[in-house]
């Protein structure tokens, strides 16, 4: 419902252009010359203290559906934060606005900045108000936050009117002027503010004390007149920094206000200001105004309404007393707020009549681009997304391992080894071969101190780097010559089993190649002499697997071998590289075991297994501070070419 | 977040605490002052407090409420057994002040301060926008009078202290010569204890002078409840008590209850549980004019409740709010039928759709209720997505035949009230 045609964008090259722009523009100028009835114009910048992203963004839509040219938002104030820069939409465009820690510098660098909208806490807001007393150029001092205490706020209120300030507040939505300038949340949705023709100005001039309410008025307004000119909210405490009378004499000294709208509330007597105005003629202009509450007397006990200063303390602080009053003054009274539409309705079409108000022709607001999000919640949009994974889910309500959640992985005790069977393959496979994985693990997990990663590793502990570099640096020494057997066994011997050799083709094969079978050989161990490590795999892998035709293909060719030479037996790289193999193609259909060979699972394997000892290491060095390592020269065969 | 009236027998002492602290220590009070509430053994409480049984006693309820000597709501000098038989005879005891009904629930039992009628005074500070306004009349007690016409008033602007000097030149002319020196340094510690702890209203009437000593007989208290940060530590632990003859039943209660447990606000006041016209209304100022334009048409006696939830509540609490009006306005059916407002202006942020989802859930649970009582379901609304929302409460008609109207920002919030009650209230 945002707008309907677009014409205007050709301004928008006006605009503050790009990435770079910033909220200033008359850096240097004092003020425009305001005349003192008006607090805003098209032009009025604005300080907002605290970082509020979202009402920031709603001001400068509203800045962009008015066709301002500049937006209203000059800097954001962050007492907590740094200086630095925030980005914002203008429109269709991103800017930037500038963010300071100190209110004093925000205004040195924005001179022409003339209203400050505090969000401070109910505890900080007076301190915010004294900090912008502070400056004389905010002249307009607006506070957000409710439940401010009565006594300080009283003493906000002597000292802003000593130093000529509006304060409007505290415990409100603020207020906005049609097409000039909004404050900060005001006035709710943008399609809102294009439904009650908040981005346009019309002839009335309103004021409550509910920010909630406002926004029902404009609506009435914007359906029974030709639009709202300026409609502030006091807010609903018992000592706001402005009353209802403040604003209407403003309205009433705007040539460009020709009715006044007002709503007050029971309690209090800032009404009785207005009915003694309306009796002295300082208000002249017809006014509409209704007071709410009427219902107090349906109660038998004191109600506190919503709002601090809603309470009737003796009958002239009566609904009815003040409605009363005020019709004899002269205002127009409904009968009930039933009839307020109408009343204003009729008071509007009076104006028209003896030619004090001519409407103004309507044009259409700029169309405002719709924000991604929402966009792709109502259905509206649809984008290809650049990323995609299937292994787990960490959205919902829980995290997600493939198909099994988080509480579901404990319950069934999978285990690490069915943690990594899903993340791996996608599948919890069987209890047999997760624990085979888990086997393997721990089988890998370390191989003592002097082998290169672990080796590594210790060196650069001990130069003083961290764990994750110095597991990087064992890590990185995992390949052809150090670990990378287990893959190499793997597709070796799958491969040659595959093409039915028989283990003597395979090894003549290898011979005539000049190439070492991966996963044969020993330095220590022999046929006499077996690694247990090896015995251990095997039996469990005889014990549990359905078939081993790669694990019995292999013992064929470690027979052969071990006949030469005694320690070319099946080495541990071998019997888990050829193991693993095995376990894949009982699981999962050849080619995609193959396949998850290829792509680097087993390398994957022995890298996690080993992470495992090599930040044993680190540890263990760290514990034993273990200095600096420097190789002996005499180690070291220093020659000449 | 307002100005909250506190029990006499808490000022008090707060005051009997706080004074020498306030008046560089020239007065001092005892603290001699005993609550009894519903709970309270009033056979141990002798042992607690001895000057129970040396002591002529004052004794009075303590529920905010005024001219208790009136109403014959006053024991004065009686010794404590006495006060016990008093105390037991008027605890849970429903009574009527005024056009209130109420239960009397507690009660202050102090001192009696025998004087004369010349040693009493008025004295009262209140809140007012240029300052605070303290109040002296050289005569106090329950016949007082019209004492915004009697008084001697003096205005201290805000930011000033006020000496005792001053109060004795601008406040005590018609005060005892020689006690206007008592008086004005009384006056000057009582501005401070009431300025420095964020009272908004404190009336001594009458306050006493016996000796060299200033006594308060009769105390009424406001504190400003948002300066709980600031003076809460000195408060001490008070509370703020509903007015006399507010009786929260179940219900309300449960939804205080729900009402503290989210950061939106929920709130419901039974009015008359017989009443045809109910509503269920978002946002404070929307909820008293839907109430106001009851009133104003003439309904008054047939409001059934005043409630409003609002700061965007998520459905779950809307549900809970809904079932628990839904429930009252369904347990007694009447002939004529029932009305049940579903209002609301037209919200800033407050998500309709979202918020209407969990009132969708309770229409339906009691669906048939609903139309076995031939109850009227009008409902007004506006704000982010209230298209989808309406359209939703709407399809309940043709879901499960309630029987509904749906209106937008296009129709007046209140429009829907006239409706409803021009085509079959009376």
């Amino acid at each position: 419902m945002a707008a309907k045609k677009t014409t205007k964008r050709s301004t928008i090259a006006k605009k503050p252009a790009g990435k770079t722009t910033t909220g200033k523009t008359t850096t240097g100028k004092k003020p425009s010359g305001k005349n003192t009835y008006e607090l805003f114009d098209k032009s009025t910048q604005a300080f907002i203290y605290n970082r509020q992203v979202a009402a920031t963004q709603r001001m400068l839509d509203f800045d962009y559906v008015s066709d301002r040219k500049t937006p209203s938002v000059a800097a954001i104030i962050n007492p907590t934060g740094k200086d630095g820069l925030e980005k914002f939409f203008f429109g269709p465009q991103e800017i930037l606005i500038p963010v300071f820690k100190s209110l004093k510098d925000a205004a040195k660098k924005h001179k022409n900045v003339d209203v400050i909208i505090s969000f401070a806490s109910f505890r900080s807001a007076p301190k915010s108000v004294e900090e912008a007393f502070e400056i004389k150029q905010l002249k307009t001092i607006v506070i957000i936050a409710e439940g401010v205490p009565e006594r300080r706020m009283k003493e906000l209120i002597v000292k802003a009117k000593k130093l000529d300030r509006v304060i409007i507040g505290p415990a409100t939505v603020g207020g906005i002027q049609a097409g000039a300038f909004k404050i900060g949340n005001t006035a709710g949705t943008i399609d809102n503010i294009i439904e009650s023709k908040l981005n346009r100005p019309g002839s009335v001039g309103f004021v409550s004390k509910s920010g909630g309410l406002s926004n029902e008025a404009y609506n009435i307004i914007a359906r029974n007149t030709d639009g709202l000119y300026e409609g502030i909210a006091i807010g609903g405490d018992m000592y706001p920094g402005s009353t209802l009378m403040d604003h209407l004499i403003r309205y009433e000294k705007n040539p460009k206000v020709k009715m006044l709208v007002c709503l007050g509330e029971v309690g209090g007597v800032d009404e009785y200001n207005i009915v003694e105005a309306l009796n002295k003629k300082t208000i002249k202009k017809p006014l509409v105004m209704w007071v709410t509450g009427t219902c107090a007397k349906a109660f038998k006990t004191d109600v506190q309404f919503g709002h601090a200063g809603a309470k009737a303390d003796g009958e002239a602080e009566t609904a009815d007393a003040k409605n009363k009053a005020l019709k004899k003054a002269g205002a127009i009274v409904p009968n009930s707020f039933d009839d307020y539409a109408q009343k204003i309705g009729l008071t509007y079409k009076k104006l028209v009549k003896s030619g004090v108000i001519k409407p103004a022709p309507e044009s259409d607001a700029p169309k405002m681009p719709m924000d991604y999000a929402k966009a792709i919640k109502g259905g509206d949009i649809r984008k290809p997304s650049s990323f995609i994974a299937t292994i787990s889910d960490e959205r919902g309500e829980e995290l997600y391992y493939g198909n099994m959640s988080i509480s579901d992985v404990f319950k069934k005790d999978i285990g690490i080894g069915g943690v990594l069977s899903i993340l791996w393959f996608k599948k919890l496979m069987p209890k047999y071969a997760c624990k085979f994985i888990e086997n393997v693990l721990m089988v890998v997990a370390d191989h003592g101190p002097a082998v290169s990663g672990a080796h590594n590793t210790i060196i650069a502990t001990r130069a003083g780097k961290d764990l994750i570099s110095s597991l990087v640096s064992g890590l990185l020494c995992i390949g052809p010559r150090f670990g990378g057997a287990i893959d190499g066994a793997a597709q070796m011997f799958s491969s040659a089993y595959d093409r039915g050799l028989t283990p003597q083709e395979f090894i003549d094969e290898m011979k005539a190649k000049g190439v070492n079978i991966q996963g044969i050989g020993h330095r220590i161990k022999s046929i006499h002499n077996p690694d247990m490590r090896v015995t251990v795999i095997k039996n469990y892998v005889k014990k549990n697997f359905k078939l081993t035709p790669l694990l019995d293909y292999a013992v064929e060719v470690e027979k052969i071998t071990t006949s030469k030479r005694d320690n070319l037996i099946l080495n541990v790289d071998g019997c888990i590289g050829i193991c693993f193999a095995d376990m894949l193609r009982n699981e999962f259909p050849k080619e995609t075991a193959d396949n998850y060979i290829n792509m680097g699972a087993l390398n994957g394997l022995f890298v996690l297994g080993r992470s495992i000892g090599f930040m044993g290491h680190h540890l263990d060095q760290k514990r034993m501070k273990q200095p600096m390592y420097r190789h002996p020269w005499d180690d070291i065969l220093y020659m000449k070419d | 977040m307002a100005q909250k009236a506190i029990r006499e027998a808490d000022g008090k002492r707060m005051m009997a605490r706080l004074l020498p602290e306030y008046t560089g220590c020239k007065f001092s009070m005892k603290d001699r002052y005993v609550t009894v509430g519903p709970d309270t053994d009033l056979k141990k409480l002798p042992n607690k407090y001895k000057w129970l049984l040396k002591e002529k006693l004052v004794v009075k309820p303590d529920q905010l409420l005024k001219r208790r000597g009136k109403s014959n709501l006053l024991l004065l000098n009686k010794d404590w057994k006495e006060a016990e038989k008093w105390l037991k005879a008027r605890m849970n005891k429903k009574i009527t002040v005024g056009k209130t009904t109420g239960v009397l629930t507690h009660f202050i039992v102090e001192p009696f301060i025998p004087h004369e009628q010349k040693d009493e005074y008025y004295f009262a500070i209140t809140s007012v926008l240029e300052g605070d306004m303290v109040l002296f009349y050289h005569e106090g007690g329950v016949d007082v009078g019209d004492i915004d016409a009697k008084a001697a008033k003096m205005l201290v602007p805000v930011g000033e202290m006020p000496t005792a000097a001053d109060f004795e030149k601008k406040l005590l002319g018609k005060a005892p010569k020689d006690r206007k020196k008592l008086l004005g340094a009384f006056f000057e510690g009582m501005y401070k204890f009431y300025a420095d702890l964020n009272y908004a209203y404190l009336e001594i009437n009458p306050v006493v002078v016996v000796g060299k000593n200033v006594i308060p007989l009769d105390l009424a208290a406001k504190l400003d409840d948002t300066a709980k940060f600031v003076s809460g530590k000195k408060w001490g632990d008070i509370g703020f008590p509903s007015p006399f003859g507010r009786i929260r039943t179940k219900e309300e209660e449960y939804i205080d209850m729900l009402d503290g447990k989210t950061g939106s606000s929920l709130k419901l006041t039974v009015l008359n549980p017989e009443g045809r016209i109910w509503t269920m209304v978002a946002g404070g100022g929307a909820s008293v004019i839907y109430a106001d334009t009851i009133t104003d048409l003439g309904f008054m006696e047939e409001m059934a409740n005043y409630g409003e939830y609002s700061g965007n509540p998520n459905a779950e609490f809307t549900y809970l709010y809904a079932k628990t009006i839904l429930d009252l306005m369904t347990k007694k059916p009447n002939k004529k039928g029932k009305f049940l407002i579903v209002g609301g202006g037209i919200a800033n942020f407050t998500d309709v759709a979202k918020t209407f989802t969990g009132i969708i859930k309770a229409l339906r649970e009691y669906g048939d209720k609903l139309k076995k009582q031939k109850v009227k379901i009008y409902v007004r609304r506006g704000g982010p997505n209230y298209a989808t929302g309406l359209k939703n409460i709407g399809a309940l008609k043709e879901e499960i035949g309630l029987d509904i109207e749906v209106y937008g920002p296009e129709s007046h919030m209140t429009n829907i009230v006239s409706m409803a009650l021009k085509k079959g209230g009376k």
